[in-house]
């Protein structure tokens, strides 16, 4: 656990960086720190493993007043992600990730094996191992600094806007699979965005500090997007919060509909017989559904069978675990209407309209 | 050739016949051009070795650098000759004792090189130093394992300079009667009275550039064994 006591940075200048912070980051925890340029989230996160050191109150990691520890002996039991990597130009792959516990005197054959095994865990194939940085993409570069700062196991790890430099399918790669290693590792993790929708998604709870770092709201993601303590709050979270606010909630139980369906091996002429309202729900052979099918457009050229080429496939499909978000964007995104719901194993499970999510929405009850 | 069997002695003092002049003065000429090479590296070792603390420090306290910058700039644009003769009197050596040309050459390696130095340093990218910090490396061990490493090919860029620089001024110290190849020009200058007599002068320029290229390769050549990740881009 993290404890900012009244932690404060004031600059020789008279600049208050942070002011008088008072903050809980809980073991185990994703603890996101946001909020505008000029906040003092960086600062705040250096402030714990001392690369700026606190002109007021204190910080304790684990009861112990960090003020005490002799700095580099502090940061090798943190790790600390920054935005591009700031991998060593001059190591491979392999040597960059080995690079805190070959430090901590561990024998370099074994710290290159547990790094090979890191480098898997973060997605990497091994190919990579002997390679430079500069030969990665920004991605990948991303992948390994995580690996470096896992490789000595600390147990609390800060990262500082670490998927900002990269692309947004990337970045949103990046982020599920971080969200799957923590689910792993359980790590305690301080992480700085100045992206109100990342920190959503992967804060455990979220603190939004103001410009002159004072903290304005601590709250987990759901009650930051359902109840901001001011204009403030309510200005940086955003203006669709009511609607982003539904990805926090599994919807359960799902009255879904039945729904037609033909494989992709069925010929046009029994697709159009089994189709309802001139559309009809093609599903793979492992019942996993490939797109809706408009009777009008026609088989494939030439031939008796589907054509594949016209399938719509641009409607999302939600889980039947998933949010109501989920399954209203699956209804709204639904060339007809109805939002395809698949099973666990992404076989094709029944379909719902939006008009029935929007019921269930209602009839939740006040958010939580 | 038809001028040479006219005139026997013009053809011996043709530029073109400084190989016959190194063949007729071989050992001589093989001692200058030995001592002319260590005279020119040592100097630029201690040089880079003396330095590299002053580099650092006018990188690691900004306030250093620009006075740090004009002295060392200023250093050099003393007269290398004024130096050499200036040395031991300044430190209480005899006239052509033999650390006095090394010494002076180191001050001009010195002054070419801490700007080299903190310029290197300079070039190690922020986001790399302070991954360095965070991961819990000392300063000592940041700047030897991190920083030092990925300045090697701008260091090495100002060794090359320096080490060349210094073969032509090892050269001028021949001419006050230090021993290396600077005596050719000498005895180039004695010997074309009444008549000008080239070779043993072109005899000295072509082993000043083939010292020069051949110094100049050996440190890339160490440079590239030692950068093996600047060649990776290409390797993709």
């Amino acid at each position: 656990m993290i404890r900012f006591e009244a932690a404060s940075k004031t600059y020789p200048d008279g600049t208050i960086a942070v002011d008088a912070l008072d903050l809980v980051a809980p073991s185990g925890q994703i603890t996101v720190l946001v909020g505008p340029s000029g906040c003092g989230k960086t600062t705040s996160l250096r402030m714990i493993n001392r690369m700026i050191d606190a002109t007021g109150g204190r910080i304790l990691l684990d009861d112990q007043d960090i003020g005490k520890v002799e700095p580099a002996e502090l940061r090798r039991g943190i790790g600390y992600v920054i935005q591009h990597a700031g991998l060593f130009p001059h190591r491979t792959i392999i040597d960059n990730i080995a690079s805190v516990p070959i430090m901590l005197g561990r024998k370099k054959k074994q710290a290159r094996a547990d790094a090979m095994e890191l480098l898997e865990r973060v997605g990497l194939d091994q190919k990579f191992a002997h390679r430079y940085p500069v030969q990665l993409s920004g991605g990948q570069q991303q992948r390994v600094g995580v690996a470096r700062a896992l490789a000595a196991d600390p147990p609390v790890m800060l990262m500082d806007e670490p998927f900002s430099a990269v692309d947004p399918v990337v970045r949103e790669q990046l982020q599920d699979e971080f969200l799957r290693l923590q689910g792993e590792l359980g790590k305690t993790i301080v992480f700085v965005t100045h992206d109100i929708d990342e920190a959503i998604k992967l804060g455990d709870q979220v603190a939004v500090l103001r410009v002159g770092g004072r903290l304005a709201q601590m709250a987990t993601p759901a009650e930051l997007l359902s109840n901001p303590i001011d204009d403030f709050v309510a200005n940086f979270v955003g203006r669709d919060r009511g609607y982003r606010a539904l990805g926090f909630e599994v919807v359960g139980a799902l009255p879904l509909e039945p729904e037609p369906t033909v494989a992709l091996s069925s010929s046009f002429d029994q697709a159009a017989r089994a189709a309802q309202d001139g559309w009809i729900l093609v599903l793979d052979d492992a019942r996993r559904p490939q797109g809706w099918l408009a009777v009008d457009d026609g088989p494939a050229p030439g031939s008796e069978a589907i054509n594949p080429v016209t399938l719509r496939r641009g409607g999302t499909v939600a889980d039947v675990d998933g949010t109501y978000r989920a399954v209203l964007d699956a209804a709204l995104s639904s060339p007809t209407g109805r939002g395809v719901v698949v099973d666990r194993d992404g076989a094709f499970a029944g379909t719902i309209n939006a008009t029935q999510v929007v019921e269930l929405i209602e009839s939740r009850g006040v958010a939580s | 050739m038809i001028a040479a069997a006219d005139s026997p002695s013009s053809a011996s003092s043709s530029p073109w016949h400084f190989f016959g002049y190194f063949m007729d003065h071989r050992s001589e000429d093989l001692g200058w051009l030995w001592t002319h090479a260590w005279l020119s590296v040592v100097p630029v070792i201690v040089g880079l070795l003396i330095a590299l603390p002053l580099g650092w420090l006018s990188r690691r306290y900004g306030w250093l650098y620009p006075p740090m910058m004009s002295i060392t700039g200023l250093l050099y644009t003393i007269p290398s000759i004024a130096l050499f003769v200036l040395v031991p009197p300044l430190l209480g050596l005899s006239s052509l004792d033999p650390l006095q040309v090394p010494i002076a050459l180191t001050v001009y390696s010195v002054a070419l090189l801490v700007r080299v130095v903190a310029d290197g340093l300079a070039s190690v990218p922020d986001e790399v130093n302070q991954a360095a910090t965070a991961i819990g490396y000392t300063r000592a061990r940041r700047l030897f394992t991190v920083e030092l490493p990925v300045a090697v090919p701008v260091i090495a860029a100002g060794l090359r300079v320096a080490t060349v620089s210094n073969v032509s001024m090892v050269a001028i110290a021949g001419t006050i009667g230090l021993s290396n190849l600077g005596q050719l020009f000498q005895i180039g200058k004695d010997l074309s009275t009444p008549t000008a007599y080239y070779p043993p002068i072109v005899l000295g320029i072509v082993l000043c550039v083939l010292l020069a290229l051949v110094l100049d390769s050996v440190i890339l050549l160490l440079t590239r064994l030692a950068t093996p990740w600047r060649r990776a881009v290409a390797a993709r």
